[in-house]
């Protein structure tokens, strides 16, 4: 049914509704605050890819010869909350789920316009005070912020970051909060929960993730700044406070953190895998249910950060074991990926290359999780580069390449244009291969001994350092590329019929863009979710109710 | 899940100015409305939660220490306290059944009233942190808890360190809360002017619904506050 | 720079093996999984290539097929674990009579004091084949003893003492790295480990040191004046510390503790918290009118206490009593 023709006149759509600085900044529009997310935290990944930069340069050599031991100090914490804080967990929630989750569910717009222009305004101040806090000194912490280092010896701007990072949380929860409101309440007549996109499902797991586990992110850090500012005693031993007590309460909410980072990644990558195999997911109730198993079983592991922190050896038998368990999910969602391409029609459009690229690095750094979940093995790699190779295959290698694999796939949604075939290929080839350079040589420095946060380290370790830098330096163009040429194809781009890569799904019988409302009338849902092979055999035409 | 029934609802929708363009109807709206704040209250518990935890832990540990600090936090005016908030969770309760009802005048009775309490708290919480100010026992560069005997164990005195933790986690927890009773007042505020203006109806008063569950909350969370905080080891 | 291109750390502590043995383990596992998975991908991906009119084939999931692959990895995870976990316990329970090392971190070096007297900063000297314990705190923030040889790594934490033993294996020199960030100079917060021949150790060992710990610790016993309470006739105010160590202690609250090392501390710097049953809660604190060495010698002191020497049980009565002390004589008051 998908229309191959594109008319010669443009559309009125929720881009051209109305110009004007005030009509972005004032927006309701879900598709518009999409957009403005989308600017701001691209803006923030520059920032933390600087960061990461001038630390790959500094680790070229054993000598700490780049930057003075306080600045790089500060380079590794502020890349980290960068990254964490203002890019990946806003990312595809904020850019893509704000766009699509109220046209995949039938709706006009989330829940709660408002307060989604105000989670955008929340994030945008807390931005502003980071990069204030950046400017006029940084922090030094480490983004773990660890006591009492952070609370009673930090010369550096720990207030200023931590409450920055309390005002970005609240972004976050509040995103999560339209988000479960609105796959509740907000779902088109028809649209039951077992035909709901498997995006939706992760996006619902994800904000409750967001919800439960943020605001304890949030009293944590309140803990800290009142303890710098009027030097209380509750995590310093010399006042009879517990610097274990902080670490239980920070990780409480960052390891549920890293799954707010990958679910909704992995939601986009079945969406990708489904649409390019022409295929219904395999097991869509176990996918669905898993990511809900992740996001439930994900609340119960933090301590694993904390082995060889000085907790007792049972506690750490249980939370070791606790953490295999919620490997077996994520296992179930590679199976069920992999199963879906058999006995498909595959296509290797550009979107389907990042999600490629997703089941490849995300397998490779899900199977290091298992070695630093085994007591015997994380008393040797904690703090080591093992566990910065092990999460950054994940976070970048899985949530950063679902995220691209996402923007391409929605792009002729979002824009009304396409992006350059080629070019993108292309990109994510050099993603891929720059990747695995930069942060293989990591897993085998972390296992030599080299322990994170150094700045300068014995010269043994110097080929993989600058194996992982050149690799680096690869990875960086790849990210610049998908810049450019999107930003071009807005300008220079052809125009994208509305459902380009006829995929299933209800954000797809809009317009491209689409207009305000999204749908002309209400749409009545009768069929089930990736009906690829009614599509495909030209049988479907959604109803949309008229 | 909503099953629209088309046209007819949609249409009387149509004529109430507070039904908003991206609800179908105002069941739809009221749900929602209901539903997200509940989840925001949830949030609450787990922001509180956190300090509880570390209230919870550090009184386990230092007991004794804890025993003594409580004992010097003046529980007759927090008592009165709990009491002021509960008399403002019945006004509240009241306010809504006016609007429920068609009753105007009961409806913004009750609104100040319940304002009224909201601010006999904060003056009585405000009169019990001067005491603490007075007793240097706000935690700081000026604290002192010397000699303080630990209740039940006559001739051991607290350790002031442990101390200074309950009187750290005592401001922050009833400071965070007071917050929230000002922000409460805040939200009351403008629900005292919406009704003011008779926007609220027998047919239409989520907002008070809305802001009602949030006051509730910050009432439980006091009703929790109050014997964790001042009421460790009391003897009659 | 490139003739020095390690990919596998040394091995030289009896622990290092089994490490390395479940890292292989892992390595193989992690690898059939990865072959499985990548090869079933790219042969999905070539064989089911799109062509044109040939559509794809709906196959909508299969029970028996998530059940197997949710509960063989299961499996297989428990045996991880469960092997993860005991080279853990193995490696993180102190053999008796391993020989006690005293560590105190503090931004940015290691001070290290053996039970012998042997002071060393940045370095410590270990003989092959001998249990060695090291007894660590921090005098202000986090730090972690790693040593990548021993795989073996532990925080070192302000306040309280965790431990870390190990035996070492192989002769030689190696790599000591602090792996918890710490500030300015914490990648500089390194050292080594000198693994010697036993008969090379002795003789580094009789290279002068200041007497035993304990010896130390005995005379900051006297010096505080904390003979005065913890008289060895158990007529003292405070406990009689004779053969305390190690053994449990009934609390005045009923409780019963182990007198361990972080017991001993705690007992010093925060008396109020554990009072034994029996006593009063009169004992001063020491918090702040002792360093962590000095700490570290009373609690080697107290560990003295009861373990038999050459001539009976030492007591405190036994050693001269320090110049000036009230009384005067060899009877404590």
């Amino acid at each position: 049914m998908a229309t191959a023709t594109v008319p010669a006149v443009e559309r009125e759509n929720y881009l051209n509704k109305e110009y004007g600085v005030g009509s972005w900044l004032l927006t309701t529009d879900h598709k518009r605050i999409a957009l403005l997310y989308l600017i701001s935290i691209t803006f923030f990944f520059f920032i933390g890819g600087f960061f990461a930069l001038l630390i790959r340069l500094e680790l070229l050599t054993p000598a700490g010869d780049l930057v003075q031991a306080d600045t790089y100090n500060k380079l590794f914490t502020m890349h980290g909350q960068v990254m964490v804080f203002f890019f990946l967990i806003p990312s595809i929630p904020a850019v893509l789920g704000n766009f699509l989750v109220p046209m995949m569910v039938g709706a006009k717009d989330l829940a709660f316009p408002r307060i989604n222009l105000l989670s955008w305004y929340l994030y945008i101040i807390a931005g502003i005070m980071m990069l204030h806090c950046m400017l006029t000194g940084g922090v030094d912490t480490g983004w773990t912020f660890y006591t009492p280092f952070s609370t009673a010896f930090s010369n550096t701007k720990v207030i200023e970051a931590g409450l920055a990072i309390f005002v970005s949380g609240f972004s976050s929860i509040l995103t999560g909060l339209n988000f479960v409101v609105t796959i509740h309440r907000m779902r088109a007549p028809g649209m039951t929960w077992s035909r709901l996109p498997l995006f939706i499902w992760a996006h619902y797991a994800t904000s409750i993730i967001q919800i439960l586990g943020t605001p304890v992110i949030a009293i944590t850090l309140v803990l800290v700044v009142a303890e710098r500012a009027l030097h209380l005693g509750i995590f310093d031993p010399k006042l009879g406070g517990d610097p274990l007590l902080f670490q239980h309460l920070f990780w409480f909410y960052s390891h549920p953190a890293v799954y707010i980072m990958i679910l909704p990644s992995m939601g986009v990558v079945t969406e990708i895998i489904a649409c390019f195999s022409r295929k219904r997911i395999f097991g869509y109730n176990f996918v669905a249910l898993s990511s809900i198993a992740i996001a439930v079983f994900g609340f119960l592991v933090w301590a694993h950060h904390m082995f060889v922190a000085g907790i007792s050896v049972y506690a750490a038998l249980i939370f070791s074991m606790l953490s295999y368990s919620v490997a077996v999910p994520s296992a179930v969602k590679v199976f069920n990926w992999t199963a879906t391409l058999y006995k498909g029609s595959i296509h290797y459009d550009a979107p389907m290359l990042y999600a490629f690229g997703f089941l490849g690095l995300f397998t490779m750094g899900g199977l290091t999780g298992l070695f630093l979940s085994a007591l015997g093995i994380d008393m040797h790699v904690h703090d080591t580069y093992f566990v910065i190779a092990h999460f950054h295959y994940i976070m970048v290698g899985g949530a950063l390449m679902g995220y691209l694999g996402g923007l391409h796939f929605w792009w002729p949604k979002i824009s009304g244009k396409l992006y350059p075939e080629g070019w993108a290929r292309l990109s994510a080839l050099i993603v891929f291969i720059g990747f695995n350079l930069t942060f293989f040589p990591q897993f085998i420095l972390g296992y030599l001994g080299m322990p994170r946060r150094y700045y300068q380290y014995p010269p043994e370790f110097q080929v993989l350092n600058v194996l992982s830098t050149a690799g680096a330096t690869v990875l960086g163009i790849g990210y610049l590329l998908p810049m450019i040429y999107f930003l071009w194809s807005m300008r220079y781009g052809k125009p994208a019929p509305d459902n380009p890569w006829k995929a299933a799904g209800l954000e797809w019988q809009t317009q491209s863009p689409p207009t305000t409302f999204n749908f002309p009338e209400e749409p009545v849902v009768t069929w089930e979710a990736y009906n690829y092979d009614e599509i495909d055999k030209g049988h479907k035409e959604v109803q949309v109710v008229g | 899940m909503s099953d629209n029934p088309t046209a007819v609802q949609a249409q009387e929708g149509l004529h109430n100015p507070a039904l908003l363009h991206h609800f179908a109807t105002e069941e739809q709206q009221r749900d929602a409305s209901n539903f997200g704040m509940w989840i925001f209250l949830g949030t609450e518990v787990m922001f509180f939660g956190g300090l509880f935890c570390a209230y919870l832990i550090y009184r386990s540990w230092y007991f004794g220490d804890f025993a003594a600090a409580s004992k010097s936090i003046n529980a007759a005016l927090g008592a009165t306290n709990t009491a002021v908030l509960i008399c403002s969770s019945l006004t509240v309760v009241l306010a809504i059944w006016a609007a429920q009802t068609a009753r105007r005048g009961l409806l913004l009775a009750m609104l100040i009233l319940t304002m009224l309490f909201g601010l006999a708290f904060l003056g009585i919480k405000g009169k019990e942190y001067k005491e603490k100010f007075d007793e240097h026992h706000v935690p700081g560069t000026s604290f002192s808890f010397e000699h303080e005997e630990i209740p039940g164990h006559s001739g051991q005195y607290a350790n002031p360190r442990h101390a200074q933790i309950f009187f750290a986690l005592y401001f922050i927890m009833t400071g965070l809360h007071a917050l929230h009773m000002i922000l409460g007042l805040g939200i009351f505020t403008w629900l005292l002017i919406m009704a003011w203006r008779g926007y609220f109806t027998p047919h239409y008063h989520t907002p008070l619904e809305v802001g009602g569950l949030y006051w509730h909350f910050v009432d439980i969370i006091w009703i929790y506050l109050f014997p964790l905080l001042y009421l460790i080891d009391r003897h009659p | 720079m490139f003739d020095n291109f390690p990919l596998w750390p040394q091995r030289a502590s009896s622990t290092a093996g089994n490490v390395d043995a479940l890292f292989i383990f892992l390595i193989i596992v992690s690898g059939l999984m990865t072959l499985l998975v990548f090869s079933a991908i790219i042969y999905f991906a070539a064989r089911y290539r799109h062509r044109k009119g040939v559509l794809a084939e709906q196959v909508e999931g299969s029970i028996p097929l998530e059940l197997t692959w949710t509960i063989i990895p299961l499996g297989v995870f428990m045996v991880i674990f469960a092997w993860g976990a005991v080279v853990y316990f193995k490696s993180r329970t102190p053999p008796r009579d391993a020989a006690e090392v005293y560590v105190v971190a503090k931004q940015w070096m290691w001070k290290l004091e053996h039970a012998e007297g042997q002071r060393e900063i940045n370095e410590l000297h270990v003989p092959v084949g001998r249990d060695v314990k090291l007894i660590m705190t921090s005098q202000d923030v986090i730090h972690s003893f790693f040593v990548p040889a021993f795989r073996m790594k532990q925080d070192v934490l302000p306040g309280r003492y965790t431990v870390l033993w190990f035996r070492a294996t192989n002769p030689g020199t190696y790599h000591l790295f602090c792996a918890q960030y710490c500030g300015t100079q914490h990648s500089g917060m390194i050292g080594n480990i000198v693994v010697m021949e036993p008969a090379q150790y002795e003789a580094w060992m009789s290279g002068g040191s200041n007497g035993p710990l304990s010896a130390g610790g005995e005379k900051i016993f006297a010096e505080l004046g904390c003979a005065t309470c913890h008289r060895m006739d158990s007529q003292g105010r405070g406990p009689n510390l004779q053969g305390v160590f190690g053994k449990p202690v009934q609390l005045e609250d009923g409780r019963m503790v182990t007198a361990d090392e972080n017991y001993i501390r705690e007992s010093i710097l925060d008396p109020g918290a554990k009072v034994v049953k029996g006593f009063k809660p009169v004992m001063p604190t020491f918090q702040g009118l002792v360093s962590e060495e000095q700490v570290n010698a009373l609690v080697a002191y107290v560990k003295s206490l009861g373990i038999p020497v050459p001539g009976g049980v030492k007591t405190s009565e036994s050693m001269p009593a320090p110049q000036g002390a009230p009384g005067g004589g060899s009877q404590v008051q």
